[in-house]
């Protein structure tokens, strides 16, 4: 029953009628890993990570955690799992803190242990303000806390993040991204799905692209960055641009209203780059590099920038 | 208590607490409505109505006033849960922990059988302290509030789980559970309807439940108690059975 991965999915596929959601999921989350599951609406990651918490069945396929399959071994792999979901939910007859006691009761949880773990939760999470208030009451980021704290009321050792960040501020956005790390350095696996490419880029050590129930790529952040085999160049001008010559041309993504974007070849070398900007008789002031963000990536493995 | 059973515990205090926090709503208020039953339909039909020997009508009306507050109440209280857990929302929590479907069920349906009693005594005594109500038999009474409010539980899970909307809700409980438990014998002994009424009557289960109920004050009823228990006993399994397949499968709470 051991297994060194925190999350299995085996060939998991499921039907909604004549959708194909999930065609036959395979991959593996490592223990103790900061795993990014990203794509765009309607990909399917909502459905796969559903089928993790057993909010969906699969059609066909199986789903691990910590080796226990989550539909035979229920019990243990709900133990093991902590899920965020993406919908706000409240319940209008019970306070944060009451909540917080119910969900505890429901793992079999309760005493002065457990009521100074959820006395730390409120306040990591910035909630001990409000924990006797009733949920109905509270602001949408005010209910993304209460579902975080919610899902890790029971320590789980597997944390799924559904969208977490969406609709809230940046300073709970800051605060949510703190905790999450301090749980990951603790040993906790993460599984993180999210529109900020950005934050994926800057806290996960891998991650999966889905498009249309698929995976599309799946590999460590800093592999794919580097599958990319090119680089961002902006180079400022103190003048429109009159004309470009040829190599450039095919190179020019963006034109600025003082400057051009290129995207060169990272074996591109700068003397050629400076000899064309110079034969294109181009007034530059300035010339900035970067590599290319998983952003870029992702656009480029689902299409979604081509329009 | 196993930390499977301390799961279930705590799903069934977290719904009487549910219900407790509207006790206004959700017991005071079907106890006065159900008194009022007594005050109208007792003065009314005193005379008008043949009961059993030796009993005013409104002795006879009082366990099945009682009995059809116990129904209505612990159909309300599982199938509003239910929905407004899934309007919410919050019914992913429970969805999310270690609760069996079984552990499930059973915390709503005893959640579903303490509402329903809750109602029962409070009209109960105003009936014993009021109407000088006997009691013959105890054990029937309780026997039949308990199973009956299981069974009215169970079935109100069902519509719960079914129902996308309180308005298919509304029809469930308009529709059905409202001309049953009218129709059961409430106001009157089966013995006292056209004889195809009481064949018709019959194939109501409500109709066990209220006259099994009424056994065990007055030690007369209009069929056997043991039919009666097993008629209840058999609807109850019966429901039962439906709610954990629909709470195995999951319909329409998982996808």
């Amino acid at each position: 029953m051991s297994s060194p991965s925190a999350v299995q999915f085996q060939h998991v596929k499921k039907q909604y009628g004549e959708l194909e959601a999930l065609k036959g999921i395979s991959f593996e989350v490592e223990e103790g890993s900061f795993f990014g599951l990203l794509g765009p609406n309607g990909a399917g990651k909502s459905t796969l990570i559903s089928t993790m918490a057993g909010l969906v069945t699969p059609s066909s396929g199986q789903v691990k955690v910590h080796g226990f399959d989550v539909i035979d071994d229920y019990r243990e792999t709900r133990r093991i799992l902590g899920l965020v979901p993406q919908e706000l939910i409240s319940d209008p007859f019970f306070s944060i803190r009451e909540l917080l006691v119910l969900q505890s009761g429901y793992f079999g949880l309760r005493g002065a242990v457990q009521s100074a773990w959820i006395d730390e939760l409120l306040e990591r999470l910035a909630l001990a303000d409000k924990a006797n208030e009733n949920t109905n009451a509270l602001s949408g980021g005010m209910k993304r806390r209460v579902l975080i704290a919610m899902a890790l009321v029971h320590k789980p050792k597997v944390l799924v993040l559904d969208e977490p960040t969406a609709g809230v501020d940046v300073d709970l956005r800051r605060t949510l991204w703190e905790f999450t790390k301090e749980l990951h350095q603790q040993g906790h696996t993460i599984i993180l799905t999210t529109h900020y490419l950005e934050e994926a880029e800057g806290l996960c050590e891998k991650v999966a692209i889905m498009q249309k129930g698929e995976v599309k790529a799946l590999d460590t952040t800093a592999t794919l960055l580097s599958r990319h085999n090119y680089r961002y160049l902006r180079v400022s001008l103190s003048e429109p641009a009159q004309s470009l010559i040829k190599p450039l041309q095919s190179r020019l993504v963006e034109k600025e209203p003082n400057g051009l974007v290129f995207k060169l070849e990272k074996t591109a070398s700068m003397s050629e780059l400076l000899s064309w900007l110079h034969e294109s008789r181009l007034k530059v002031t300035d010339v900035s590099s970067r590599d290319v963000s998983l952003e870029e990536v992702f656009l480029d493995l689902t299409g979604e920038g081509k329009s | 208590m196993n930390s499977r059973w301390l799961g279930c515990w705590a799903l069934f205090i977290k719904e009487i607490r549910r219900f407790y926090s509207v006790v206004v709503q959700t017991v005071f208020a079907p106890v006065v409505a159900t008194l009022l039953y007594l005050l109208v339909f007792g003065q009314v039909l005193e005379t008008q109505i043949e009961t059993y020997s030796g009993l005013t009508y409104s002795q006879f009306l009082i366990p099945g006033l009682v009995m059809m507050a116990i129904l209505q109440n612990a159909f309300s209280n599982t199938s509003s849960s239910l929905i407004q857990s899934k309007m919410h929302g919050n019914l992913t929590f429970v969805l999310l922990s270690p609760i069996s479907s079984f552990e499930l069920y059973i915390a709503f349906v005893a959640a579903a059988i303490v509402r329903g009693l809750a109602v029962g005594v409070g009209i109960l005594v105003v009936g014993v302290l009021g109407f000088d109500l006997t009691w013959n038999a105890p054990g029937w009474v309780l026997v039949f509030a308990v199973l009956s409010a299981a069974m009215m539980g169970g079935l109100g899970m069902i519509a719960g789980i079914l129902s996308d909307k309180y308005d298919q809700l509304a029809a469930f409980q308009n529709f059905i559970i409202m001309p049953l438990t009218f129709l059961s014998g409430v106001f009157y002994s089966i013995h006292a309807l056209p004889g195809m009424w009481q064949q018709v009557s019959q194939f109501n289960p409500f109709f066990y439940m209220v006259d099994g109920f009424r056994y065990g004050f007055f030690g007369q009823s209009d069929v056997s108690v043991y039919l009666s228990l097993a008629v209840t006993v058999f609807f109850l399994v019966i429901i039962s059975a439906i709610n954990l397949i629909l709470l195995r499968k999951g319909v329409k709470i998982r996808e």
